[in-house]
């Protein structure tokens, strides 16, 4: 079990010894920058490559490929998939799960965990390994008795099937990491809200809560991410092209053969801006993410 | 720590005056969704692998015969050899190279040219994680096209034309390639898992060893590998069962082909449920598919648990 603490601890030891050696840099530091560069570079090659095409006319492609620079730079592309995709209705559709799964798994995992956690409800241990089940799970185990339920119940085709699905699935890792970090919470204020009378209820929401409030925001963070970047179950259940998400849309393209390089470059790179934009915003929020749920 | 109190004093909550029992209806949302929306359907599923049903119809209760059809099924084990495959390329591979890279950021790149350029460099190994793997599979589909993509192109230009290749249609490339579209999809996770470990290890250490006059080698065996024990642990479960659940990109990218040379269990029995409508057959490989995820992860969760005794 992973114990996490309820801040994720701080980055880097002491800034000071760094500071000292920095100035020393040998011929073997250049030569292991200078590494890392090239692979880096060599992860960015598909996006670079993916840029330069997204703005080129097919013409210019067929003449030179896909390695020059484009020759009269054009938008048309991307105003292309933009109206034949509905790109607006599809990023609300694709935000709106996302968002909406993010606040739900959110509560179902400070529910959870407060009652494993901090009630220690008996078997808890056992109870988290059951909830992760729906994490480790693939998903078209669930896929074919989701779909007959769904389908009796009349929310298949609609974005509550995806929002409900991954409530459940994403609250499981929720579970698991905020359940460790609660049974470390600091025991000192669990009694000093009792001694000052407060009700389980209110301990949760005027004392946990608030405190736990930076491992919850990361859950947030990645709740929504994880959710955005779905592919399986969206695809599987939702067939109208009024409901579907970005990542539906973009693969639905690929799938067609007339479409031509340069089309298909501009709405990869349509499709990924949105992604680009959370990396920027949240990029600090990630990190301290990744961090909780791997420190022990 | 929080393990060995529960096992001392089972029957108190961590709130003084409130016993286990009353913090039940907290549980109650959290699991009836579990049991609607996971638990129910899963037991579902392995009454559908007792069936023989075509999505509409009457089902057809058939016993054992699907997963004896199983065993004797050539693609179905081929389907858990590529499998291994996946393995190598979602963990192995990026765990090893993790590794390095996190170890040469850490100790290296963040000491001598500042935290910043760490972190910058780090993030660009990380983005391709970051994109809907849908998306990410697309771009690479299109990097690697057969007549006209940027890699066939590239061969061409500097001369080496002679190898350019349908990459992923030929039976002789399209798992290594699609190997290769992992690893790069994969690279970032153990990169920054790792280095947020690292960042715990004590700078005297490296310091102490330096002054023995352990090389870079023997630092990293002594000094960085045993620190990052627990991330590399959590990295090897979590992207084991990632990669027995891969589907997205051999949906998108080669369907299993040619042939069934990158055939995976998940992608069989999406084409079994949807595309063939062999319900009952589809639910039997999805099944079996679960049970190893779910055997693999208590062995890794009891070797983990030794590992971690024997480490304090």
């Amino acid at each position: 079990m992973t114990d996490a603490t309820v801040q994720t601890p701080s980055q880097g030891a002491s800034g000071k010894v760094r500071n000292q050696s920095k100035h020393i840099r040998t011929w073997g530091d250049w030569l292991a920058l200078v590494f890392l560069i090239i692979g880096a570079l060599v992860m960015l090659f598909p996006l670079l490559i993916l840029a330069m095409n997204a703005f080129k006319t097919i013409g210019d492609y067929n003449a030179n490929g896909p390695l020059t620079l484009p020759d009269h730079p054009t938008m048309e592309g991307i105003a292309s998939f933009w109206k034949s995709s509905n790109f607006p209705l599809k990023f609300v559709n694709s935000f709106v799960i996302a968002l909406v799964v993010a606040i739900l798994g959110v509560t179902l995992s400070v529910l959870n965990s407060f009652a494993l956690g901090i009630g220690r409800v008996k078997g808890n241990r056992w109870i988290i390994l059951l909830i992760m089940l729906a994490n480790m799970m693939p998903q078209e185990a669930l896929l074919y008795p989701l779909y007959t339920m769904f389908k009796q119940v009349g929310i298949y085709n609609s974005q509550l099937s995806i929002i409900v699905i991954f409530t459940v699935i994403q609250s499981a890792y929720g579970t698991y990491l905020l359940s460790a970090v609660y049974g470390t919470f600091p025991q000192a204020i669990l009694e000093a809200a009792t001694i000052d009378g407060a009700s389980r209820w209110e301990t949760l929401l005027k004392v946990v809560l608030p405190i736990s409030w930076p491992t919850i925001s990361v859950l947030f963070v990645f709740f929504f991410v994880w959710t955005w970047n779905e592919y399986m179950i969206p695809m599987a259940f939702l067939m109208d092209d009024n409901v579907q998400t970005i990542p539906l849309a973009l693969s639905a393209l690929q799938g067609q053969h007339t479409i031509d390089a340069t089309q298909l470059a501009s709405a990869s790179l349509l499709s990924i801006i949105p992604t680009i934009i959370f990396f920027i915003v949240f990029q600090r929020k990630l990190n301290q993410g990744i961090v909780a749920g791997a420190v022990k | 720590m929080s393990q060995q109190v529960v096992t001392k004093k089972p029957a108190l909550s961590r709130l003084p005056g409130s016993r286990p029992s009353k913090f039940l209806p907290y549980l109650i949302p959290g699991l009836v969704a579990l049991l609607v929306i996971v638990i129910v359907p899963f037991g579902w599923n392995i009454y559908l692998s007792l069936t023989r049903w075509r999505g509409v119809g009457p089902v057809k209760f058939v016993g054992f015969a699907n997963w004896q059809r199983l065993m004797a099924d050539a693609t179905f084990w081929k389907s858990f050899l590529n499998s291994f495959w996946i393995i190598v390329a979602i963990v192995v591979i990026p765990t090893a190279l993790g590794l390095l890279i996190s170890s040469v950021l850490t100790d290296v790149i963040q000491k001598k040219f500042g935290s910043g350029n760490a972190s910058f460099i780090r993030a660009l190994y990380y983005l391709p994680q970051l994109l809907p793997v849908a998306v990410a599979s697309v771009i690479m589909g299109w990097i690697f096209r057969p007549d006209d993509g940027a890699v066939n192109d590239l061969l061409e230009k500097i001369g080496l034309g002679s190898l350019q290749h349908n990459w992923l249609g030929d039976a002789d490339s399209a798992l290594p390639i699609l190997m290769v579209i992992l690893i790069w999809i994969q690279l970032g996770y153990p990169i920054v898992i790792f280095m947020s470990g690292l960042q715990r290890v004590d700078p005297e250490l490296y310091e102490a060893a330096s002054l023995d006059g352990a090389n870079w080698w023997q630092k990293f065996r002594v000094v960085t590998l045993p620190s990052i024990v627990p991330e590399l642990l959590v990295v090897i479960l979590t992207a084991t069962i990632g990669a027995l659940k891969t589907f997205g990109p051999v949906y998108l990218l080669t369907k299993g082909g040619p042939g069934t040379t990158t055939i995976v269990p998940s992608y069989y029995s999406y084409n079994q449920f949807f595309q063939l409508h062999q319900v009952g057959y589809g639910a039997a490989i999805s099944t079996a598919l679960t049970l190893v995820i779910i055997v693999f992860s208590v062995i890794f969760t009891i070797i983990q648990g030794r590992v971690e005794k024997n480490a304090a």
